[in-house]
């Protein structure tokens, strides 16, 4: 999904990232790094935030190069709100996640950018849809992204559980980016988590030096 | 005696007292009582055309269409008058059928166009809010007339239950449990008004459907028809589709079998 530095250079600021998406009873958490680096030497910020809110219960993550990633998110925004009006009704996340495969699909020519669409809606309550680079669309119960999601494959596969509590989805969430930025260069920062179900959204900081450590740190 | 005659500049002739004058000649024109007859006389059209109806039900939507036949030669099933315009939406029409069809036309691609862009089943009130936009739009211009037909659309979804919405020449859309287009709208709105239909199910409802038809069908002035009888709802899975023959066959004789107890007991009466 994520290409190294070589393409970087040509693209510019890239998200070198890690982001992930899971369910658990009764929501949704949603999580990345917050680090975006220019050809994977230079960090250009330390604390970006990769967690886009497109509805009131619907957020994007994104990967792959900022530049067309704000362009597609700022478009299916206002798209999708304009749905909403129309519909008088909140968006469904697979409506939201539609939009985005669209242009991405449309435009996959010039676009360089993968996300991840999680929310909450009334019809299917929690949902984690993952929009890859030309524009396939995917409903899981959870994905990961980003160059970092490589290194944490095998933990999130052994790990999950379906219908996990909110405090068990917060833990597996937090210690799967903790070690994917733990091995990635071009992953970093703090660890932005959102948590998002029908009673609303809430954010969750964690700074590098409260990430939880493992043996060798 | 009749109203003096006046001829204008361009050789077209008028009654004096005919309030309508030069208002009716375009859309783009309102009477000074603040009407658009060509919407009006659009809406005649559809009260030419035989009667149509659809009602919705608890778990479903049920349409019936009056077709009346011209000629013995025509092929039996020809000239269909309800449409599937998605898997889960149906169309029924009255007025002119080439206007209908192409309305019907346009019903399909916003009904694709929504789902290629959002993933999902269009919503029934959101089509035929656009359809109603589009209907609406050819009231505007005098390049154009309006559409000459009314439609009713009806669907089935399993978490919004059976919709049912009525679109008529003017461009706006009603959403209903019962209506009737076409000549005989009033006789059969009021067979409808008598049903209790938010407690019967689509079987119960099919034959009702099959009986106001029959009701409301003029013996003496059109000779025969043929019952177009379509059905959405739990009972087909979510999918619009003309019911099957032997539903069909079951609601014709149970509307014959009605309508000859009501002779009969007029003759008692008498």
């Amino acid at each position: 999904m994520e290409r190294h530095y070589m393409d970087s250079k040509i693209k510019g600021v890239s998200t070198g990232t890690t982001i992930l998406a899971v369910t658990f009873n009764g929501g949704v958490i949603i999580g990345s790094d917050s680090r975006a680096s220019m050809g994977g030497n230079y960090v250009c910020s330390k604390t970006i935030n990769k967690l886009i809110q497109v509805h009131d219960r619907i957020f994007c993550c994104i990967a792959g190069s900022l530049a067309d990633a704000q362009a597609v998110t700022k478009t299916a925004k206002f798209q999708i709100s304009l749905h909403s009006i129309q519909m008088e009704s909140p968006p469904l996340v697979k409506a939201a996640a539609s939009v985005m495969k669209e242009l991405c699909y449309n435009n996959k020519e010039e676009l360089q950018a993968g996300f991840i669409t999680a929310g909450w809606d009334k019809k299917k309550g929690p949902q984690v849809y993952t929009v890859a680079l030309g524009g396939m669309l995917l409903s899981l119960p959870f994905t990961i992204g980003g160059s970092g999601s490589t290194y944490i494959y095998g933990y999130t596969d052994a790990k999950y559980k379906p219908d996990m509590s909110r405090e068990e989805c917060l833990q597996f969430a937090t210690n799967a980016l903790a070690l994917a930025m733990g091995r990635d260069n071009v992953s970093g920062g703090v660890a932005h988590l959102v948590v998002i179900t029908e009673g609303g959204v809430e954010h969750v900081v964690i700074p590098g030096d409260k990430l939880p450590k493992f043996h060798d740190e | 005696m009749l109203p003096p005659l006046c001829f204008t500049a361009d050789f077209r002739v008028y009654h004096m007292l005919s309030s309508k004058l030069k208002y009716d000649l375009s859309a783009s024109t309102f009477s000074p009582d603040g009407r658009v007859f060509q919407v009006e006389y659009a809406m005649k059209a559809v009260e030419n055309s035989s009667t149509a109806i659809g009602i919705r039900c608890k778990d479903g939507v049920v349409f019936g269409v009056e077709k009346l036949v011209l000629s013995k030669l025509y092929e039996q099933g020809s000239n269909k008058r309800i449409f599937n315009v998605d898997r889960h939406v149906g169309m029924a029409v009255a007025g002119l059928l080439a206007d209908a069809r192409s309305l019907s036309e346009v019903a399909r691609e916003e009904a694709s166009n929504f789902r290629s862009n959002y993933g999902h089943n269009i919503p029934l009130k959101h089509l035929s809010e656009r359809v109603a936009m589009y209907v609406h739009a050819y009231t505007l211009y005098s390049a154009v007339r309006p559409f000459g037909c009314s439609f009713i659309l009806g669907s089935y979804d399993q978490d919004d239950g059976p919709q049912l919405y009525m679109v008529d020449p003017s461009g706006i859309s009603y959403g209903y449990w019962g209506c009737a287009i076409g000549k005989a709208k009033q006789a059969a709105k009021t067979e409808i008004e008598k049903l209790q239909m938010k407690d019967m199910t689509c079987r119960e409802l099919v034959k009702e459907v099959a009986k106001i038809i029959y009701i409301v069908h003029d013996e003496v002035k059109d000779k025969a028809f043929e019952l177009e009888l379509s059905w959405v709802g739990e009972v087909t899975n979510g999918k619009h589709e003309l019911v099957p023959k032997d539903v069909r066959e079951e609601a014709e004789k149970y509307a014959k079998d009605s309508l000859e107890e009501e002779d009969d007991s007029d003759e008692e009466n008498m």
